[in-house]
């Protein structure tokens, strides 16, 4: 990273630190002097916009757990004091709530993106397995913080999903009575979901990090999927793409905004504005929109350990992804048979999107099967067979004569 | 090549410079939400006032109420403790402002300006040390009003410092006597 | 560039709205809930004052006597963004109320009339008293009941998106309170309760499907009559009108910052729309000598 600086200290006291910790050089030649390809298009941005919204949720969760009372009989309560009597609390509260949404559709571009463009192929597997713990990590704090405003949706929703690990067989029932701290969640489980909520968004930043380190040492991926060959290919990080990224974030907080300000309860469930009662259940349990592709898949096993395996195992095909692709070419822009594949992948996802929300009854629990094994095929069948089967068009000779090519195609 | 760099600013600055300062305000605004949370909220405010029935308090008693989670202490002095009071030079007090907020700030620091108005048996007053914040104990010090332990700072029977290293006198609240026993505190 | 942009945006829209159509489309068939018009809708939608007033006044003498309004104090009464009422006349009607205080210098709890810092004072002790009085059904507070029975919308919720509807609760409250039936349809059978076919909450027996009937026995006996509170500014004294204006009532019981949120969002998109532009100018300066 610090490799690619070009600083050089003027001043004494520079020199002095630079001597000592060069964390200057660092930092320049991380975002400063980096050399980025220069045909990246804004599918790129979703990275950094990704991490912009991660820094909203830590700065206004910090706020919030200043107002807000962890406890069984006060939590919900003290979520309406910051809505009513704190002063712009209903803003950061609405932020806050928001801002899980939208880190999550920053992230899922992203992912798709890297998924489309090859981003995982070698040798930048070991910045996909990190993005792929990010995104775990990111799921595991979703949820035990929508635990935390301690209404319906969230005491139950906690519920059914801790039920989960009760599949296991012989330590199920040991492992969900220590998740809860008791015997059906409650005030210790509130406790330590606030406690690791407040946790893991830092350890998401330090896996941010070393997401990022991982791809400056490999050099970006870019829409060709082709390696920059000489200075011609690249452009300094700062300012071409210092000021796109900007842009592209403050494009995407005018959608964050229309939400936070207009539709604040757009994706929020009904029931959460009902304090959590653990003698009644709602009439239908969802979970939040980001959750619903899995819970679809797990709904669509009618083994209770089966559907909690293909669960996990459809966030495990991520993590072997870059060795089931055997296509020898990384971006779909040169894989004609990819390209449809991937757009049927999107659909699939949507579609088990749809059908995590739906009643568990048919004609949806059938749909949920066809679409739950489309999922898996493409990972296990397509993937691998594709390298094999598929004829990739011909490759541009270097980013900048790809570059030139289009602008001609224009 | 000099020349041009040193010329008026072009439309090109003034692009960079204007979104710059743009982007300087929105920061600024951002930052006021954030800021503002941590002051009072809206039901801490709702709870400026208090009223206290002072009926059972007879005299050379005193009792301690919470105004805005601070002890406030509300006394009904004997007639020693007021002539004590009177009897002291302005001079000799360390800070000469009533430190009243019933009254004009620049006030003398007389009994008569420290107690209630029409009703000089009564004083009430935030019991809390000018010096560091502690709550200083009463019927105590070398001036048998009130003596704060934490770092020794020696109030007289109205409540003003005359030793130690506090530098103002007990704060007078903003108070009335909204009937004959009932007082009304914020 | 240009392409990107506009893929960006159809790509992104697809993204999340098909994903979030889950959570909306959850409810599945239910009554048919009538859009109403409110002051309070839209991007310049604002509570109207007179209404609020109206509406507690509903509250006040109809729905208090079962139904709590735990989150609500005296005070929200007379602040920013709702019903407008003075400071004097809020300390004037906090103190027609008795609250529970203490415990006194004898350890006693004593009874006090209410001041602007209380909250309203529920009608029952606990719920088992509430249900006990209500044949066993317990009457829900009412502070987030506008929030809490936003209803489902189906393949809807894809244009609430750009109309930024926001009001299923309050027209499922107005629904609700003017569609009481008088009798059940023959196929429901003997019933204890009222019928209402608006009542998320209710189900008929299977031999009613058929009918494509909904709702069903709710325990609240019909609430609202023509003539039953007195209006003082000449506002018709109708079920209607009080249904209409108790369900605007609860949405700022709900909401209460709706106003302010309003107001600021509109700050908010405008800086953000500037903003970007700007960045976009100096974006298109700073690329303008590189090929891409």
């Amino acid at each position: 990273m610090a490799g690619h600086s070009k600083y050089v200290p003027q001043s004494a006291p520079a020199k002095w630190l630079e001597a000592r910790l060069p964390v200057i050089s660092l930092i320049r030649g991380s975002f400063v002097d980096f050399p980025t390809p220069k045909n990246l298009n804004y599918w790129w941005t979703f990275g950094g916009i990704a991490f912009a919204v991660l820094v909203v949720q830590i700065v206004t969760g910090i706020v919030l757990v200043m107002h807000y009372t962890p406890h069984e009989t006060l939590a919900f309560a003290s979520v309406e004091h910051i809505m009513r009597d704190v002063n712009f609390g209903w803003l950061i509260r609405y932020m806050h709530a928001n801002g899980a949404s939208f880190f999550f559709i920053a992230v899922y571009i992203h992912i798709c993106r890297g998924l489309y463009y090859g981003s995982y192929k070698a040798p930048r597997e070991i910045s996909w397995i990190l993005g792929v713990l990010i995104f775990l990590i990111m799921m595991a704090t979703a949820f035990m913080g929508y635990v935390l405003p301690w209404g319906q949706m969230s005491l139950w929703g906690a519920t059914v999903i801790t039920n989960l690990f009760s599949a296991l067989p012989f330590v199920g029932e040991s492992i969900t009575t220590w998740l809860w701290g008791g015997f059906a969640v409650g005030n210790p489980t509130l406790n330590r979901f606030f406690s690791l909520h407040y946790l893991l968004p830092f350890v998401l930043v330090g896996i941010v990090l070393l997401h990022i380190w991982a791809f400056h040492t490999t050099g970006n991926n870019n829409p060709a999927g082709i390696d920059p060959k000489t200075e011609k290919d690249t452009i300094p990080f700062h300012p071409y793409y210092t000021v796109k990224d900007l842009f592209a974030i403050i494009v995407f907080f005018i959608f964050f905004a229309w939400f936070v300000f207009y539709l604040p309860n757009f994706m929020g469930h009904p029931d959460n504005y009902i304090e959590a009662n653990p003698m009644v259940t709602p009439a239908h349990i969802v979970p939040e929109w980001y959750f619903l592709p899995f819970y679809a898949i797990l709904r669509a096993v009618p083994d209770k350990l089966g559907g909690v395996v293909a669960m996990f195992g459809a966030i495990a095909m991520l993590f072997i992804l870059p060795w089931l692709d055997t296509s020898k070419v990384r971006s779909a822009r040169f894989r004609p048979i990819y390209r449809m594949l991937f757009w049927v992948f999107m659909f699939t996802c949507l579609a088990l999107g749809w059908l995590g929300g739906q009643p568990a009854e048919e004609p949806f629990v059938t749909a949920s099967r066809i679409f739950t094994v489309l999922y898996f095929a493409h990972f296990l069948i397509f993937m691998p067979l594709l390298g094999f089967i598929e004829k990739p068009k011909k490759l541009p000779a270097s980013i900048n004569d790809d570059v030139l090519a289009n602008a001609k195609a224009h | 090549m000099e020349h041009t760099e040193t010329a008026e600013p072009s439309r090109r600055d003034f692009l960079y410079l204007a979104t710059g300062a743009v982007g300087a305000v929105g920061v600024g605004a951002v930052a006021w939400p954030f800021i503002d949370q941590m002051n009072p909220d809206a039901s801490a405010l709702a709870l400026a006032s208090i009223e206290v029935d002072v009926s059972a308090i007879e005299v050379g008693q005193s009792i301690t109420v919470k105004w805005r989670g601070k002890p406030v202490f509300i006394r009904q002095r004997t007639e020693k403790e007021i002539e004590e009071a009177n009897a002291v030079a302005l001079n000799d007090l360390p800070d000469p402002l009533a430190r009243n907020l019933n009254l004009a700030p620049e006030a003398e620091a007389t009994d008569v300006n420290r107690s209630a108005t029409g009703k000089e048996a009564w004083l009430v007053m935030v019991g809390v040390c000018t010096h560091l914040g502690c709550v200083p104990l009463g019927e105590e010090g070398d001036f048998g009003g009130w003596f704060c332990p934490c770092h020794g700072s020696h109030y007289d029977t109205a409540g003003r410092i005359r030793k130690g290293p506090a530098p103002e006198n007990m704060l007078v609240p903003p108070f009335s006597f909204v009937k004959d026993d009932v007082i009304k505190i914020g | 560039m240009k392409k990107y942009m506009f893929n960006t945006a159809r790509v992104a829209a697809l993204v999340a709205g098909v994903a979030l159509s889950g959570s909306a489309l959850a409810a599945g068939a239910g009554p048919h809930i009538e859009e109403q018009k409110w002051s309070f809708s839209g991007p310049f939608g604002q509570f109207d004052k007179a209404q609020l007033q109206r509406g507690f006044q509903v509250y006040k003498e109809v729905c208090s006597s079962c139904h709590s309004l735990n989150y609500v104090a005296f005070r929200n009464l007379a602040e920013e963004g709702g019903p407008g009422f003075s400071e004097e006349e809020v300390k004037a009607l906090a103190a027609e109320y008795t609250v529970v205080d203490g415990p006194n210098e004898d350890g006693d709890m004593f009874e006090r009339p209410a001041k602007p810092f209380d909250r309203f004072p529920a009608p029952f002790e606990n719920d088992e008293q509430a249900k006990a009085s209500n044949g066993g059904a317990l009457p829900p507070d009412l502070s987030l009941i506008a929030k809490a029975r936003a209803t489902g919308r189906g393949w809807k919720f894809f244009s609430d998106l750009f109309t930024q509807y926001q009001e299923s609760g309050p027209d499922y409250l107005y629904n609700l309170l003017t569609s009481y039936e008088e009798e059940f349809p023959a196929c429901a059978g003997e019933q204890s309760n009222y019928f209402n076919p608006k009542f998320i909450g209710g189900t008929l027996p299977a031999e009613c499907a058929e009918l494509h009937l909904t709702g069903g026995g709710i325990a609240m006996a019909p609430p609202l009559f023509d003539e039953a509170v007195e209006y003082a500014d000449g506002t018709p004294m109708t079920t209607d009108q009080y249904a209409r204006d108790v369900s605007a009532f609860l949405m700022w019981t709900a909401e209460p910052k709706l106003d302010q949120r309003k107001q600021l969002g509109l700050g908010v998109l405008g800086f953000l729309m500037v903003f970007a532009s700007l960045l976009y100018y100096s974006k298109r300066k700073i690329w303008r000598d590189v090929d891409h």
